[in-house]
């Protein structure tokens, strides 16, 4: 039998309904790579005995006529989703021993649909990072490697776990949450696909909260098409999330017709910031020819306030992760450090629980959100969030979809770019704006840098347009032709 | 932007994290660089601009006010570091 592992979810759906093979024949194939590649550290939590329970309960299922969207597939989940009975950690020391009693939404869809989980993948604790370092599991490691050295990359972050997963052929595919590029730039680094929808189109309820105002699931595939078939699997209205739309969810995967003549593709010259890389610079006139090509009408657009997005993202994500985190107190769920009193017990408790990065962010956002400041900084940034979302807005009178790169670099390696926190959050940023004003973004893979690294494009779209995202990335993807896979995964073919 | 370590200190307390003494010279420098680095936000004129409270355009949901949950008291204390009979248990606050 050929490698089960190297098929897109799409033909693993279509090879269990053919009968070539059956669900428990490509979790097993799964579960083997994962052995292989445990090197990665891109699990924190492996269920190989779960998984072969639900591909063989699926195999029966399928065997009545009972096939959902997802039936069958091996599939790994950001371990920041709640799942009953498999521990959800959040990669932090402070939910280290956290076994949850109930699903979250999105999880709870997706195995109504037939997913036969892998296991839970790691992060940046508490989804706070773009290079997967801060996870208080260890490093996880890109299956790229560049070709002028031969040191451990970054998977970007925080999904890092996800997509090193789906990149190195360990899960078909796979869930993530985007607060600031948390799937995008992951995406980009490790020449996979991922799209952050909408704010508002898939459920937070039971996702380990970090911004809540930001905070969206969303997937990674290896295809544009699968992440339709994975998005039509999560998305939809859960009373249980205030901020969840009661919208009906479209046919994704109808909508990638291949034509997109007489679209308008804008183009952002904010985002051709001073120093942007000649590779990076290339990849996206590659992607505005490859649309004009395909019949795309391109735009010139402006996005006055991208300059301020990091900044007033940094005010807000640290304030909303300050009051968020302020439930974990050793009191009702996680880590406790016993202490002289209440307060004591707290405070010891949260010290040793949470690491430099999500003290740093609480620190920020307590400081930002204490009298005396609260105007100056975080209304100021809550205003400059309404600017930036105006922004869109406007473009959108001009534009169906925007066309940007998606990280302002490939993957890097484990301990560059980490000389102070700003020099980090740079990674962000062009997949910020777009979080602060809650629009739908995939990246795709686009080609390669001179040093072999995968370089994502980014597409964004008007709110509860995916569809027209879905269908605009798949012409981009055609063209892109984008065949390299990780060397280490070329290798065990070979 | 400076936040010296006196407001370190206060900021830490407020956020019921503890720090020790000689952690707050570093959390002092690197939180002052990221909030002058944030001072950059000044530069944009915000008059008249309300604050964004939602980037979803809607009214929150109203329901029935009826209980629709609830008997799972077990579930609740689970994960507790410590519980007893149902409650949760913490340090005797009260002398």
């Amino acid at each position: 039998m050929n490698d089960l592992t190297k098929l897109t979810l799409k033909q693993a759906l279509d090879g269990m309904n053919s009968k070539e093979f059956t669900s428990q024949d490509i979790t097993k194939s799964h579960i083997d790579a994962m052995a292989e590649f445990k090197g990665l550290n891109a699990y924190i939590t492996e269920t190989p005995e779960l998984a072969m329970e639900q591909a063989k309960a699926s195999d029966e299922r399928r065997a009545k006529g009972e096939v959902g969207l997802l039936e069958g597939a091996p599939i790994a989940m950001k371990d920041l989703f709640c799942t009953q009975g498999v521990r959800t950690t959040a990669a932090s020391n402070i939910l280290n021993n956290f076994v949850p009693e109930y699903t979250s939404t999105v999880a709870q869809n997706m195995f109504d649909q037939g997913m036969v989980m892998l296991g839970k993948t790691n992060l940046d604790e508490f989804a706070m990072g773009s290079a997967n370092i801060t996870s208080n599991f260890g490093n996880v490691i890109n299956p790229w490697k560049r070709n002028s050295d031969d040191k451990d990359l970054v998977p970007g972050g925080s999904s890092g776990g996800s997509s090193a997963a789906v990149s190195a052929r360990i899960a078909l595919a796979a869930t993530g949450t985007d607060t600031g590029g948390s799937i995008r730039q992951p995406a980009a680094f490790t020449g996979i696909t991922g799209i952050k929808p909408t704010y508002g189109r898939c459920s937070r309820w039971g996702v380990v909260a970090f911004a809540s105002s930001l905070d969206q699931p969303g997937s990674f595939a290896r295809t544009v098409e699968d992440n339709a078939i994975m998005l039509q699997a999560m998305a939809g209205y859960d009373a249980k999330d205030s901020t969840s739309i009661n919208k009906p969810v479209p046919n994704y995967m109808a909508a990638m017709t291949g034509d997109i003549r007489g679209l308008k593709v804008g183009v952002p010259k904010e985002y051709r910031m001073d120093g942007m890389s000649d590779e990076i610079a290339k990849i996206w006139q590659d992607g505005v020819d490859w649309l004009k090509d395909a019949g795309a009408e391109i735009v010139d657009i402006s996005l006055p306030h991208t300059k301020y997005a990091l900044a007033s993202y940094y005010v807000i994500a640290p304030a909303e992760c300050s009051s968020n985190l302020a439930r974990y107190d050793g009191v009702r769920y996680g880590l406790r450090v016993e202490g002289d009193n209440l307060d004591d017990m707290y405070e010891k408790t949260r010290a040793a629980g949470f690491g430099d990065e999500v003290k740093r962010r609480i620190l920020i956002g307590t400081y930002v959100l204490s009298a005396g400041f609260y105007d100056a900084y975080y209304n100021k940034a809550r205003k400059v969030r309404k600017l930036i979302h105006q922004d869109f807005v406007n473009a959108y009178q001009k534009c169906d979809v925007i066309l940007t790169p998606t990280a302002p670099s490939g993957a890097f390696a484990i301990g560059e770019n980490n000389d102070d926190p700003i020099t980090m959050y740079l990674n962000d940023v062009f997949t910020v704006p777009a979080s602060m004003a809650g629009m739908p973004g995939i990246s795709i893979p686009a080609g390669l840098s001179n040093d072999g690294l995968p370089l994502g494009l980014q597409l964004l779209g008007r709110p509860f347009d995916e569809e027209t995202i879905f269908k605009t990335a798949g012409v981009m993807e055609k063209a892109a032709n984008f065949i390299a896979e990780p060397s280490m995964v070329f290798e065990k073919a070979a | 932007m400076s936040i010296d370590k006196e407001t370190v200190a206060k900021i830490a307390k407020l956020a019921r994290i503890k720090v020790e003494d000689n952690e707050l010279e570093k959390l002092s420098v690197e939180l002052s660089e990221t909030m002058s680095w944030i001072e950059q936000l000044s530069e944009v004129d915000t008059d008249g601009v309300e604050p964004l409270t939602s980037v979803v355009d809607m009214d929150l949901y109203k329901r029935a006010d009826e209980v629709t949950d609830g008997g799972i008291r077990d579930k609740i204390v689970a994960n507790s570091p410590e519980s007893a009979e149902g409650f949760f248990v913490v340090n005797k606050i009260v002398e």
